[in-house]
């Protein structure tokens, strides 16, 4: 038997990475178990903790959570590697960019709720703009884009003030898990 | 509401925009076109195109007798049709680009043409 030569180091910032992303891809389990009227009109709820996330460990912390629920829902729902997840994939890309810019906003002004919806707006975007490019090459795709943005500020908005209230309630010091 | 004190006032600003654009992209449902012209056919020939602006009526003549057309601004309908199970008859009033009536006993078949081409379907 040879002895493991490589030693890997746990950080504290990875426990708490791999908690976080646990919490979401439990959410992103919960949200597909929710019945929807119409393919891409989900509550997205595991953007929830990418919220809390953003505003409490910052940027780089968010994109991990982000892309390992992702990566791990995908594998749980069976969706790895399918049109859904490069679909799911864009979304995420699309509106943790938006985030990042979007958390430089005055905090006095625009809180997580403005957040969620701007990330929201993007996320569909983004979903909208592969489906046409790869998926469904036809303007079609965009007939239904009323709907789906009003799903974005619905739901954006619901996410946000959820985040926002987890946010209030759970003290800084505190990690959040 | 407690929960409205998680909202900044820049949050309304952004919910206000969010509506303007949904707002924005409402037009994308109708974006078919809207019903301009209707299209009626004998025999798989076009018998007729008629622009949907005023109300007057046509008859087609088939194999079994005459299928009366109703065009009214913006919608198109067989009123009568000499066929046997009336479908066409029972579609009622087409409004949108795409739809289409067909009385196939009599041959006549009557459908909403708009600015663009309506697609049947889509494969991919």
């Amino acid at each position: 038997m040879t002895a493991s030569v490589t030693e890997l180091t746990v950080t504290a910032e990875d426990r708490r990475v791999a908690w976080l992303a646990t919490a979401a891809v439990a959410l992103s389990l919960v949200d597909a178990a929710i019945p929807s009227p119409l393919p891409g009109v989900k509550p997205g709820l595991a953007n929830i903790v990418t919220l809390v996330v953003l505003v409490r460990y910052g940027w780089a912390t968010a994109v991990w959570v982000s892309g390992l629920r992702v990566l791990a829902g995908s594998l749980l729902l069976g969706y790895f590697l399918a049109p859904g997840f490069f679909l799911a994939l864009t979304g995420t890309t699309f509106s943790l960019l938006t985030l990042g810019l979007a958390r430089h906003l005055p905090g006095r002004w625009f809180g997580p709720v403005s957040l969620s919806i701007l990330a929201a707006f993007a996320h569909i975007g983004g979903q909208l703009l592969l489906a046409r490019l790869w998926l469904i090459p036809h303007n079609g795709v965009f007939l239904l884009t009323p709907v789906f943005a009003a799903a974005a500020l619905v739901f954006g908005t619901i996410n946000g003030l959820i985040a926002a209230r987890l946010l209030a309630e759970i003290p800084a010091a505190e990690p959040v898990r | 509401m407690r929960w409205l004190a998680y909202l900044r006032p820049g949050d309304w600003l952004v919910i206000a925009a969010g509506a303007a654009v949904v707002a924005f992209t409402l037009p994308f449902l109708w974006q078919g076109g809207f019903a301009e012209r209707a299209i009626i056919r004998q025999d798989g020939q076009i018998f007729a195109e008629i622009d949907l602006g005023s109300r007057r009526e046509v008859t087609v003549p088939g194999p079994l007798g005459a299928t009366l057309v109703a065009i009214e601004p913006g919608r198109a309908r067989v009123v009568a049709d000499p066929g046997p199970r009336q479908y066409c008859v029972r579609q009622g009033w087409l409004a949108r680009p795409g739809e289409i009536a067909i009385c196939a006993p009599n041959h006549v078949s009557v459908q909403i043409a708009g600015r663009t081409k309506a697609y049947d379907s889509l494969s991919y």
